[in-house]
């Protein structure tokens, strides 16, 4: 039934979505942090809106993983904020494990790696089981694996001292800490002190390996092959295509990026919580809607819808009585844009003229 | 030695016999046609040729190797592709990724090159292309190289699910109504292309048709299917001309 839905929600166009080409992808990416960076060196940006920068980036990069697994490998997952989670925890408590040991910017590629190594680990954890299965078994996986890590998360004590690492799911005092242990996760109070490492700057080059890393796939032997499978699994099949092995490897690499994003999220707050409004199920549900109106498969279209969507109702703050009627609107506008039949010719009809017209000039 | 030799293959679906007690042998290089009316189990054994079935009973040898049981994905590297009766296109891809896609198993470099673009990438993409193109040349596809497979005419989507099977350099061609829904010079066309393949590529192929002319045009030898069991067999002029097959076709006055 998901590859239906799926299909249904994929507009019929002339070209491959996946065809777009990539080096326009990261010319919008870098135009759009060389605008933003000179709006923040000329003072013009508003401290409030530079602090959305770096969610906004991470979100688009958690977009960008998840249009890997909806729109290329043609899998619903209801779980990605479950592997940001994983992601942001994994490189929060490595950060503060090694915070004055290692030197910051070593501190933080290593974090970066844990985070994202933790996040592959869970996909493919996951991935072994459900995706040698045929039929709507991610979707509801993934959902159930979001809600529990948060849980888990949220009930977790982890401290460390110098008779080394201790748990428990109970409470603070069962940790036993000796006086100078030091508090890693404290339940639901999170992880608290983690360096602020990540930044506008680094996450852009973080979105731009995701991106490059993404667009790669799409046009490769392996991405051919998971697209195949989206296609049409009985034929990839016929023509002798590993099914279980494709799906792992777009599942897999989905969540790691994920993970990436987490990494930045953990080491942009002050205090990491793993609360529902952070990781939860409605968390994952705006990333997919994030990649569903950037157009299914679309890999660009993941990181404008994610960034405009994400921007959109933070901006209208102000407004405050019409800011969900003006962002319904947007949806709604951003919707008939991407998938309305006519849209899509009217768009491609211009883009063709505009080709020509290069030609002519040339 | 025969390509392809199949004894007693039996399969049930619940209490239906879908296909009792068959057999076959096919030569190398022959174009083999299977006919019989409709439902009389012709694609049912295709699906248990291609391991998308296990049979109940009997057993396929292809090329003196055992292939009875193997899974689909194996069945093609032993040497069987086919196409389908309803097409099956990867049809959000452009018509030469098709192809590629097919190419699958015969080229090889690593998911670390895939995602970089580093490492054998380069090369082996140049290689992938150019055998692309040259299958799709065979097939007067070259020029719809770019377009997405599921906006190709339809006489051209059966030709490509064609190119893409021979993409993996089979021993057996399999088609399951290769003619069906296409006008009688799409038909004449196919038939070229058909026999064109087997010359150039000197591969055996067998084929499901309910076009009888078709059948009567291209194939050498006939099995006929009714009820899941095999009618007769011979060289196609025979079989057509048998009062047996002719009743089994215009049903029992
Ligand atoms: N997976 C299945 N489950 C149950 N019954 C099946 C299955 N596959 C085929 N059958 C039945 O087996 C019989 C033979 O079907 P098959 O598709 O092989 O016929 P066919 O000769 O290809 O017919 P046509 O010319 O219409 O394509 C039919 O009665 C069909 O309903
Ligand atoms: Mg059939």
């Amino acid at each position: 039934m998901t590859d239906k839905i799926l299909k249904a929600m994929t507009p019929k166009r002339k070209t491959a979505v996946n065809g777009k080409s990539p080096a326009m992808t990261y010319f919008v990416v870098l135009a759009a942090y060389a605008v933003l960076e000179l709006c923040i060196k000329t003072g013009i940006m508003s401290s409030h809106l530079q602090g959305l920068l770096v969610p906004m980036v991470y979100y688009a990069i958690v977009a960008v993983g998840l249009n890997i697994c909806v729109g290329i490998l043609g899998e619903l997952s209801l779980g990605h904020a479950g592997f940001m989670c994983i992601g942001a925890f994994g490189s929060a408590v490595f950060s503060l494990l090694t915070d004055g040991v290692l030197p910051d910017g070593l501190r933080f590629l290593l974090a970066f790696l844990v985070g994202v190594a933790l996040a592959t680990l869970f996909g493919f954890l996951i991935g072994i089981p459900v995706l040698r299965l045929n039929g709507d078994y991610l979707a509801i996986v993934t959902l159930a694996f979001g809600e529990i890590i948060k849980n888990l998360l949220n009930a977790l004590y982890l401290g460390i001292d110098e008779n080394g690492l201790h748990a428990s799911l109970s409470n603070q005092m069962a940790l036993g800490l000796s006086p100078d242990g030091k508090m890693l996760i404290n339940g639901a109070m999170g992880v608290s002190g983690t360096p602020h490492d990540a930044n506008f700057t680094i996450s852009m080059v973080v979105l731009l390996i995701a991106l490059f890393l993404a667009q790669n796939l799409v046009h490769s032997k392996h991405g051919r092959a998971i697209m195949a499978i989206r296609d049409n699994r009985i034929a990839a099949e016929s023509i002798g295509i590993n099914i279980v092995r494709y799906k792992m490897q777009a599942f897999t690499i989905s969540a790691a990026i994920a993970g990436a994003a987490g990494v930045l999220f953990s080491h942009n707050i002050s205090t990491l919580q793993a609360s529902s409004q952070y990781f939860g199920y409605n968390v994952s549900i705006m990333i997919l809607v994030y990649v569903v109106l950037g157009g299914i498969g679309n890999l660009r279209g993941s990181v404008i819808a994610a960034s405009i969507l994400y921007l959109l109702p933070e901006l209208l703050r102000g407004l405050n009585k019409y800011r969900m009627l003006i962002y319904s609107i947007v949806l709604i506008v951003v919707m008939i844009f991407n998938w309305a039949p006519a849209a899509i010719a009217w768009r491609e009809n211009l883009a063709a003229k505009f080709k020509a017209a290069r030609k002519e000039n040339v | 030695m025969a390509l392809l030799e199949v004894n007693n293959l039996c399969i049930s679906f619940g209490g239906l016999r879908a296909v009792d007690d068959f057999h076959m042998t096919i030569e190398k290089g022959q174009l083999y046609g299977l006919i019989g009316p409709n439902g009389a189990g012709k694609t049912t054994v295709f699906n248990l040729l291609t391991g998308v079935y296990a049979p109940n009973e009997g057993r396929i040898i292809l090329d003196g190797q055992d292939i009875t049981g193997h899974k689909t994905i194996e069945i093609n590297q032993d040497g069987i592709a086919r196409t389908f009766q309803n097409i099956r296109l990867f049809s959000q891809m452009p018509v030469i990724d098709n192809v590629k896609a097919a190419l699958e198993n015969q080229y090889s470099y690593s998911l670390f090159d895939s995602l970089t673009h580093l490492g054998k990438f380069r090369q082996v993409e140049k290689e992938i292309t150019e055998r692309s193109m040259d299958l799709l040349k065979v097939f007067d596809l070259d020029r719809f190289a770019e377009t997405l497979a599921s906006n190709l005419p339809y006489g051209q989507q059966r030709k490509l699910e064609i190119a893409r099977a021979m993409a993996t350099n089979p021993k057996l061609l399999l088609l399951d109504e290769p003619a069906a829904g296409m006008n009688p010079n799409e038909t004449a066309e196919l038939m070229k292309t058909i026999e064109l393949i087997r010359d150039k590529f000197g591969i055996t192929i067998l084929l499901i048709e309910h076009d009888m002319k078709l059948v009567g045009g291209i194939c050498e030898r006939l099995t006929v299917l009714n009820f899941g069991r095999v009618l007769c067999e011979g060289p196609t002029k025979e079989v057509l001309s048998n009062p047996e097959v002719i009743k089994a076709y215009l049903g029992d006055e």
